[in-house]
């Protein structure tokens, strides 16, 4: 608490060189972790609803069979994108705001170790995203052979093809630098007395997850990096009149692509473990597991890429190590859910905005873990792939997982941030809203898949024409209760009750040591650690 | 101050390092290719079969208790405007025997072309037990306006095909090369 005033004052003794800039240079030039974390926020605010406009469009076309609304190659477009948008736009910078904001304040570091580069990679996001959508302008349309960019299909992509893979270079770029500066701020920066394992878990796993980043995000630009030799300067890495192979591309985009999903969650478990316990008013049950646990889906992640790909005609040799490594997976997260739960336990719990995000996140993610052993079946997968089910399987650990905690630490800290309470019975009104709507959009779509339609095509067969209505229903429900969060933040940035320092009754954690909003510099001199 | 120069230094440390390892793992994935490559060719575990022939043709032990049924396909690539199709679709054949067949191929469109068949067997394993002596696929096809030919192929199964494997598909796809000089 001492620290509080101490590094109030010390922001106001040297306000004149310490102080933000003023109109629009302060946000270009800025390499304030604060200013960084709300640019990054806000960008990805963005992008969630420039995606999810384009899962709307699917959803409008899956509504009845038959085409109506666009034509299949635009639909095509639209899946592409739309994931790419998601993950790429969304998801990931939601993320690395989060660090920028909190990684800081929580270790008691006066910025990131390396501002200068933080500006860049924050800076790098808008032109990859201005370069990726205007494809959708250019000759032969943007890209339309799905997020995953497979051989042959993605080379027959028209003049786009070029960009986007220069727009991957650089969110691929972007990221990594993102996650060196989160490395070197976490492991160089922490105040004297804040050893790794008294670190905040949503520090503990955005240093792991920097690590996957950096072991996967080159392989990523090296393998897109070979599509582009191969349609423009006659290589054969993947072209088998050349000796290559197009399967080739599938084992080295999933070395990539597995860990991806992983880059995507593990931060979301970090924000959970913030969370639970400041409303059950109980420290976090098993931190010391929950960090091993986080370590262990990190190692585990690199050996099971190949249940993306059982029916390529693997040996069984293969299929039986991939799947018995991608069931393994289950049990560090089984921990994870475990301490959640046993957190809660008899704890004495409140139910505002950002718990009941982080309940229905260990419950509907759960739900997605199920579905995901369900694939990792390898002799089940044969009817499971490509089709709704694996559609249903990701959105599940997608949506109400990473996007709830992303909703969850927007509820939780923007308190803290904007120094003002949100409006808590809209904040649970979007909370109802997004959880009926989700749960009624993507679970029809188990049965979809069980069934047999297969994802990413535009028309179906008539008998599954009523699941597809209530799915779609629910994406229009998802999707436009999303406005309440909007409006809610908006209101929340211009004003509101005034918050408290600590916000919430059971926080704990130097963050909330701060005032609300944390004075620009913060922690100039490093606090103590008890 | 020393302490904050001392920082520096500890983050300049800290970029290199990592900026190393983002290098390596870059090169990690080229280095994954030949790795694949190397991985599928000791294994046959991707069905890419020789697209030369076998080097010495030793003889075999004729098993003539087994009979194995090998089935033909033919795939043409995108803008490959040929007609391509096996003229069977299927043989039986006892493992060590040599066997001979043909693939019908005419060039569709109105100019010459070339092109290259690149062989797959399925199921992989048995790719390794899949020997050609002679092969339309070994050579680049060179096609004159309207062009038809009939090209053979002359392979036999090695008899120490696992048993388990009753039914062998060898499978071409065509592609055109003409960019390539033929
Ligand atoms: C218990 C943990 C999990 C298991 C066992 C699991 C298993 C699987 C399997 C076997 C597939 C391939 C299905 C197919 O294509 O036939 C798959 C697909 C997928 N999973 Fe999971 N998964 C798990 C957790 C997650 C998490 C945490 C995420 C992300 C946050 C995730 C995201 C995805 C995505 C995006 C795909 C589809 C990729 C595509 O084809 O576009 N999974 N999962
Ligand atoms: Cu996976």
């Amino acid at each position: 608490m001492s620290t509080a005033s101490h590094t109030t004052d010390h922001g106001h003794d040297h306000d004149h060189d310490h102080g933000p800039a003023r109109g629009l240079s302060r946000w270009i030039l800025t390499t304030n972790h604060k200013d960084i974390g709300t640019l990054y926020l806000l960008f990805s605010l963005a992008m969630f609803f420039v995606g999810g406009a384009m899962a709307l469009v699917i959803r409008a076309e899956l509504f009845e069979p038959g085409l109506q609304v666009v034509d299949p190659h635009f639909f095509n477009q639209m899946t592409t994108l739309h994931a790419l948008v998601m993950i790429f736009g969304a998801v990931m910078p939601a993320f690395v705001g989060l660090a920028n904001w909190l990684i800081p304040m929580m270790v008691g570091a006066p910025d990131m170790a390396l501002p200068r580069m933080n500006n860049w990679s924050f800076w790098i996001m808008p032109f990859a995203f201005t370069l990726l959508l205007s494809t959708l302008f250019m000759p032969g349309g943007g890209p339309a052979g799905g997020w995953t960019l497979y051989p042959p299909l993605v080379l027959q992509t028209g003049s786009a093809f070029p960009f986007v893979i220069l727009a991957v270079h650089m969110m691929g770029a972007s990221s990594i630098m993102g996650a060196i500066n989160i490395i070197a701020t976490i492991l160089n920066l922490r105040a004297p007395g804040m050893t790794l394992m008294k670190m905040p878990l949503f520090v503990w796993t955005w240093l792991i997850t920097a690590f996957l980043l950096i072991a996967v995000m080159p392989v990523l630009a090296g393998t897109v990096t070979m599509l582009l030799t191969d349609k423009f300067f006659g290589t054969s890495f993947f072209n088998a009149a050349g000796g290559g192979d197009p399967v080739m591309f599938q084992h080295i985009f999933w070395f990539f692509g597995h860990p991806e999903v992983y880059i995507m969650i593990l931060p979301a478990f970090g924000v959970i473990s913030q969370i639970i316990p400041t409303f059950a008013r109980k420290p976090l049950f098993g931190y010391a597991s929950m960090v091993y646990a986080t370590a262990s889906i990190a190692f585990l992640s690199f050996i099971v890429w190949a249940h993306h790909m059982f029916t390529v005609g693997m040996p069984l040799a293969g299929e039986l190590f991939f799947m018995y490594a991608t069931m393994l997976i289950a049990v560090p997260t089984g921990v994870k859910v475990f301490n959640w739960v046993s957190t809660m336990w008899r704890g004495a719990m409140t139910f505002e905005t950002p718990m009941l995000f982080a309940i229905a996140f260990v419950i509907l993610f759960t739900i997605g873990g199920f579905s995901g052993l369900m694939l990792a079946i390898a002799p089940a997968d044969f009817q499971y792939h490509d089709t709704y089910f694996v559609v249903a399987h990701f959105h599940y650990v997608l949506v109400p997982g990473a996007v709830f905690s992303i909703m969850a630490a927007a509820y939780y800290w923007l308190p803290k941030w904007t120094g003002h309470m949100y409006n808590e019975k809209l904040g649970k009104l979007h909370f109802w809203l997004s959880v009926i709507g989700v749960n009624v959009l993507f679970f029809p779509q188990h049965f979809l898949g069980l069934a047999g339609m297969p994802r990413r095509i535009p028309d179906y067969a008539l008998q599954f024409t009523e699941f597809n209505m209530v799915s779609t229903v629910g994406a229009f429900l998802f999707g436009f209760s999303q406005l309440f969060f909007l409006y809610n933040v908006i209101q929340t940035i211009r004003g509101g009750a005034k918050a408290t320092d600590q916000v919430w009754e059971g926080a704990e954690g130097l963050e909330w040591t701060l005032s609300s909003p944390p004075p620009y510099h913060t922690f100039t001199t490093a606090p103590e650690i008890k | 101050m020393g302490t904050r120069e001392a920082l520096a230094v500890a983050n300049r440390r800290m970029v290199r390092r990592l900026l190393l390892l983002t290098a390596a793992m870059f090169g990690f994935g080229f280095a994954l290719v030949p790795l694949y490559d190397v991985l599928c060719e000791i294994t046959g575990l991707n069905g890419k079969t020789n697209g030369r022939a076998v080097a010495a043709v030793e003889p075999m032990k004729i098993d003539e208790s087994r009979t194995v049924t090998v089935e033909f396909v033919a795939n043409l690539n995108v803008g490959a405007p040929w007609e391509f199709a096996p003229r069977v679709t299927r043989m039986q054949v006892h493992p060590g025997r040599f066997y001979q067949t043909h693939f019908l191929a005419k060039n569709l469109a109105n100019q010459p072309m070339t092109g290259q068949a690149i062989p797959s067997v399925a199921p992989g394993l048995a790719a390794s037990h899949f020997q050609k002596i002679e092969c339309f696929c070994f050579n680049r096809q060179r096609f004159q306006v309207g062009e038809g030919k009939e090209m053979p192929v002359t392979f036999r199964i090695d008899p120490d095909l696992p048993p388990d494997v009753r039914t062998v598909t060898l499978s071409y796809t065509f592609f055109r090369i003409d960019d390539a000089g033929g």
